[in-house]
């Protein structure tokens, strides 16, 4: 597997969309820096892009990835290698390209501009690894998507649906569901409700770190009622990791059985 | 070498392989012939794995093939498509394949054969699809296995690697190796193979040398004798 992890991840590195990738991270934190002039309110800004921002590039680049190296996967499973590897090997090449670009897009503005000098180190750190998962987690769901659909137009089809759907239409959703309900005790629904969408909850794990009550909205505020800053940290950084082990299994499962 | 019994595979509702039973003892080269869609491609990769047939069994080399993938590096398997990442150069694509198979390789010479030394340093989107499939049949050649897989290895090759294409073959075949070929040039296959076997719709029609297949159709040539049997069937 760390064979093909390793090809993947230098032929990603080396191909032009990583690099704008890349780019735009740093373009993003330099500009953000020198308007903000204040490192905690930089990432305050940085994770309302990061949170819908990375599920979609995940989406996109995962379905593309897969696509395009679909020939070079038959050659491969011809080789004397076991199916598994070379699924998870792709997946990691993927994710893991992209987690660089967004960790060194972000991170070398912010180190220039002295985060190790701030007390916001804790708080980037978080947002960097929350950026991460969500790479992890959208990449993961949109290998799954292709693996299932031979036709690409309908693997991006729904790949973008499915992000446009956890990223936006949830929410709305959410809200209006608790408008509805507002007559009854919502908040181990609610509670449910955002651990259930990887967004919702990355969104919460930041939050409650930054420790920003005005911005934590209902779900956040019962969420740490309910859990307090401690206990709700731990428990969504658990959630996400199951959030990427079960797409993983079911991507290992479905290449098992799959013919090529 | 390679044992098949039973063998079903359908996709959805079409039914692509019903009950192929196909013995490979010798060595030797086989010529998996039949029309568009007879089920070559799915046969050749049931027995590379790649598609998972419904009932039956496949042996190489006395072990099953199911949940394996050892056997494998007894297999040299020429794809039908030949497309590469993009990004990684010729020579990185060869180390890459060297790498994940950790056998020795020759191919130096290959290289120098099909005169590929200029496209080394190139880019493999940037090579056109002739190139690519001399690549292709280095990758393939590069390695000493006892079975060779070739699918469609003609597509796209100019008159000169043709021929050292079907040099290559013949030199394997005299190290007693065991090499499957679909093809639909007939030429190709009059010249290189030894048995011939026919599959229509989804069974093994015929298997024998080409003379036999001749006399039984009573044609002079291959390419009519192949026709012949497609005919014969489509009127009974």
């Amino acid at each position: 597997m760390l064979k093909i992890l390793k090809y993947s991840f230098f032929d990603l590195i080396r191909s032009r969309w990583s690099y704008v990738y890349f780019l735009f991270y740093l373009l993003l934190g330099f500009v953000l820096l020198f308007l903000n002039n204040d490192v905690s309110k930089a990432v305050i800004t940085l994770m309302n892009i990061i949170i819908v921002l990375v599920p979609l590039i995940g989406t996109i680049f995962g379905v593309m990835y897969y696509y395009n190296s679909k020939e070079f996967t038959e050659l491969l499973l011809a080789q004397p290698i076991r199916r598994t590897s070379i699924f998870l090997g792709q997946y990691f090449g993927v994710a893991g390209s992209l987690t660089m670009s967004l960790v060194l897009g972000l991170g070398i503005p912010f180190v220039m501009y002295g985060l190790f000098k701030s007390d916001a180190i804790f708080d980037f750190s978080l947002l960097l690894v929350t950026g991460a998962f969500l790479t992890l987690i959208f990449t993961a769901l949109s290998f799954n998507i292709a693996l299932s659909n031979e036709n690409k137009i309908k693997g991006f089809g729904y790949a973008v649906l499915l992000w446009l759907f956890l990223a936006v239409i949830y929410d709305g959703l959410f809200l209006m569901s608790l408008i509805i309900f507002k007559e009854y005790p919502l908040d181990t629904f609610s509670l449910a409700a955002t651990m259930i969408n990887p967004i919702d909850l990355s969104r919460i794990l930041i939050l409650l770190e930054l420790d920003i009550s005005a911005l934590l909205g209902y779900t956040g505020a019962v969420f740490k009622k309910f859990f307090g800053t401690q206990t709700g940290l731990i428990i969504s950084i658990v959630m996400l990791v199951i959030w990427t082990a079960i797409p993983l299994w079911w991507l290992t499962y479905k290449a098992k059985r799959k013919d090529f | 070498m390679i044992h098949i019994k039973e063998l079903h595979k359908s996709f959805g509702k079409n039914k692509v392989l019903s009950g192929i039973d196909l013995d490979i003892e010798t060595n030797g080269i086989f010529a998996v012939l039949g029309p568009n869609g007879s089920g070559k491609t799915t046969l050749i990769k049931s027995i590379l794995g790649m598609v998972l047939p419904q009932k039956g069994t496949i042996t190489v080399n006395g072990a099953p093939i199911k949940k394996n993938w050892k056997y494998r590096e007894q297999i040299d398997y020429l794809p039908q498509i030949a497309n590469f990442p993009g990004n990684l150069k010729v020579r990185e694509l060869i180390r890459m394949i060297k790498d994940l198979r950790r056998k020795p390789s020759e191919e130096q010479r290959l290289i120098t054969l099909f005169q590929l030394e200029p496209f080394m340093d190139k880019r493999l989107s940037t090579l056109s699809g002739g190139t690519k499939q001399k690549v292709n049949i280095v990758l393939t050649f590069m390695f000493d296995c006892p079975l060779i897989v070739l699918d469609e290895p003609t597509t796209g090759l100019d008159p000169a690697s043709l021929i050292h294409l079907k040099g290559l073959i013949r030199e394997e075949k005299e190290k007693g190796k065991t090499i499957l070929i679909t093809s639909h040039i007939m030429q190709f296959v009059a010249e290189v193979a030894n048995t011939i076997v026919y599959i229509l719709e989804g069974k093994i029609y015929f298997k024998g040398s080409i003379p036999e297949l001749k006399e039984q159709t009573r044609q002079n040539d291959l390419e009519h004798a192949i026709a012949a049997i497609a005919n014969a069937k489509n009127h009974a």
